[in-house]
């Protein structure tokens, strides 16, 4: 019986919870957009880390030494591990993981728009180590301070796992960058074709996102898009000459008064088009997602179906000593 | 044959079967059944991937031509390789894969057990720390064979299905040649004779408990650990496998 | 399949050394409790976190609810006899 008064004096408890940067836990109260907005998030990032392993996972099976395959599939592991505590985080919601994966597999729900380009060569993975997982790690740690405690938590377990991810990334890269000619190539032609769309993991530019504003204000984010992507490019254009490559981008340039890089500007039609389903490997990574769920099912159910029998022993047995 | 040789030989074999194995599972990464096992076999993956360095890495000292575990598992073709024909089986589905696992790490398991008395001292400590590993892998795979066995009649189905295909190539687990003779005359590794009871005693063991038939076979399928013979598959996880150091020769990755 | 049916889910406490409580870690799915303390295995001991698992499926767990945690938990705050600092002893007075 909450009268709309009580509502709204709910809603300014919650907000003076927030500022105090109290954690906000499952069982509190909580207004409904500020739930919506985390399922949505969090599960469009559990989405992310498993269709993240797809491009990588590619190149387990191609890893051109024993030491770069097992740290490769260690690597594409925590992957999905980081899925399943966030699929978790989100369960705390009050959602059902099977069903955040339905709106995957339908193509309702977005995951990181990254995972649709394609991994051709070896220094891709190097390359979506250093770049793409730079880029993550940027986004990630401030969520460790995300006012929703199980997501937080969830997230201080993936940054404290991710460490490794791109310093693999960066080695791979450095090796080839000090290795032959064709190496070098491959190397500088990975950062080409990953560059771009790493800037895109950031998102719209502030002026365009619509969630900012509120995610701010619920300190769901702690930074908006736009600040992060030009630390991202602070930190990355100085690696990318210590490997001696260059980053594809002819304004790419220390600005001395501003004490940032500027950068050119981002193809925003490439990226709505990828966004939209459109990107090249769109397709390809939903049918494997939902070809693994589909062929995954008879196993769920007969693992589901034995657990049940045993029970049905058991409890007989009980009965029999009873009588 | 020298005793040498058997060692190389020998440890080629393991070697092998755990990497070949180990590729195979990493195969499903990304594309496993649920989340939780998907992780769960990529571990295995990464033990068997682990063991293999461990092992080639044995050979290669062995062979003392200054050959590393990369030149080994990159530059040897089909018939150089001396894994046995079961774990070079493709996925098919989960119920193969499981049936595949199973098979396999009952003799690894039974393998270990006595490695871990090995009078090759290095051989021993790989097996003592291995051996952890595949209690743990037969105890996944078992409980699994279970699980499918006797659960819906469809995954019955699927299991039972698999396992007549795959018990084929069980039989040169356990079959001695002049390799495994030369190395248990030399107390390095077990007579493989002696294991089969066990073997056969697990086998059984569980396929009751999943409700399963034991296949009858005529003829088992042999050759890859002797090398004389392999299915046309390994030729296919060579090409994959070795891509990269093939189609860019004697560079540092 | 008439219904959806899924492995319900489970609520995992890892303890990171002997001597240690148990402590909340995260959830995951599984068949059955066999499975899911294999699965706690795999999934959160992955870089030897723990040294013993506890799962409890989690429609078992009964939370207290936080429209209550004023009447559950404030009252401790005037409990201040409960701790140490409460009793004063001279500085002379060691060990205790």
């Amino acid at each position: 019986m909450t009268a709309p008064t009580d509502y709204a004096h709910l809603e300014d408890q919650f907000q003076a919870r927030i500022d105090a940067e109290e954690k906000i836990e499952p069982k509190d109260w909580m207004p409904d957009k500020y739930r919506k907005t985390l399922i949505r998030q969090i599960s469009q990032h559990a989405h992310s880390e498993i269709v993240g392993m797809l491009p990588e996972g590619n190149w387990v099976t191609r890893a051109p030494s024993l030491r770069r395959k097992v740290a490769l599939l260690a690597k594409v592991q925590d992957e999905a591990g980081h899925g399943l505590y966030l699929y978790g985080a989100a369960e705390t919601l009050g959602a059902e993981r099977d069903d955040l994966l339905d709106e995957l597999h339908s193509g309702n729900a977005k995951y990181s728009s990254i995972f649709n380009y394609p991994t051709l060569s070896w220094a891709d993975i190097g390359a979506i180590g250093w770049l793409v997982d730079g880029a993550a790690i940027m986004n990630q740690v401030p969520l460790c301070r995300c006012s929703y405690g199980p997501y937080a938590r969830a997230m201080v377990r993936v940054c404290k796992e991710e460490s490794f991810h791109q310093r693999q990334g960066y080695e791979i890269m450095l090796t080839l960058a000090r290795g032959t000619e064709a190496q070098k190539k491959m190397a500088q032609d990975a950062l080409n074709r990953w560059w771009w769309p790493s800037l895109m993991m950031f998102g719209p530019n502030d002026a365009e996102s619509k969630h900012t504003a509120q995610s701010m204000a619920w300190k769901i984010k702690r930074f908006t898009n736009d600040e992060l992507r030009q630390r991202f490019v602070d930190i990355t254009a100085p690696q990318a000459e210590f490997l001696g490559l260059t980053i594809p981008d002819e304004h790419l340039k220390y600005n001395e008064e501003t004490g940032h890089y500027d950068f050119g500007p981002i193809n925003w039609d490439e990226f709505w088009q990828v966004v939209s389903g459109e990107g090249p490997c769109n397709r390809q990574r939903l049918k494997a997602r939902r070809r693994a769920h589909e062929e995954g099912q008879w196993v769920r159910d007969a693992a589901l179906a034995h657990a049940e029998k045993r029970r049905q022993r058991q409890a007989a047995k009980n009965n029999q000593k009873v009588a | 044959m020298t005793l040498a040789d058997a060692k190389y030989q020998y440890l080629l074999r393991m070697g092998d079967n755990a990497l070949i194995l180990g590729h195979r599972l990493s195969e499903w990464c990304g594309h496993g059944p649920i989340l939780e096992q998907d992780i769960a076999m990529t571990n295995i993956a990464l033990d068997q991937v682990g063991q293999a360095r461990s092992l080639l890495q044995y050979a290669a000292q062995l062979e003392g031509k200054g050959r590393t575990e990369d030149d080994l598992a990159y530059k040897r073709d089909v018939m150089e390789y001396r894994n046995v024909l079961l774990v070079e089986q493709p996925n098919e589905d989960f119920a193969y894969t499981i049936v595949r696992q199973f098979l396999f790490d009952a003799f690894n398991f039974l393998l270990h057990k006595s490695l871990v008395n090995s009078n090759d001292e290095h051989l021993k400590a790989i097996a003592e720390k291995s051996l952890k590993e595949i209690t743990y892998h037969l105890r996944y795979s078992s409980e699994w064979v279970i699980r499918l066995g006797d659960g819906t009649a469809e995954s019955h189905q699927k299991i039972q299905t698999a396992l007549d295909a795959l018990f084929i190539y069980t039989g040169e687990l356990l079959t001695p040649d002049a390799v495994d003779q030369t190395i248990f005359e030399a107390g390095i590794g077990p007579d493989l004779t002696a294991l089969q009871a066990a073997y056969q005693g697990k086998i059984d063991e569980i396929l009751q408990q999943a409700t399963l038939q034991k296949p009858e076979v005529k003829y088992m399928q042999s050759g890859g650990k002797d090398g004389r013979m392999h299915t046309e598959y390994l030729g296919y996880i060579l090409a994959e496998l070795q891509f990269v150091q093939r189609a860019y020769p004697n560079m540092e990755w | 399949m008439s219904e959806k049916k899924n492995w319900p889910l489970w609520e995992i406490f890892i303890r990171s050394k002997n001597g240690l409580n148990h402590k909340h870690v995260g959830s995951l799915h599984a068949a059955d409790a066999k499975m899911a303390i294999e699965n706690a295995r795999d999934v959160y001991t992955r870089r030897m976190e723990g040294v013993s698992i506890w799962v409890v499926e989690s429609e078992h767990i009964t939370a207290s609810s936080p429209n209550q945690s004023e009447s559950l938990f404030d009252p401790a705050n005037d409990k201040v006899y409960r701790h140490p600092t409460f009793y004063n002893l001279p500085d002379e007075v060691k060990h205790m």
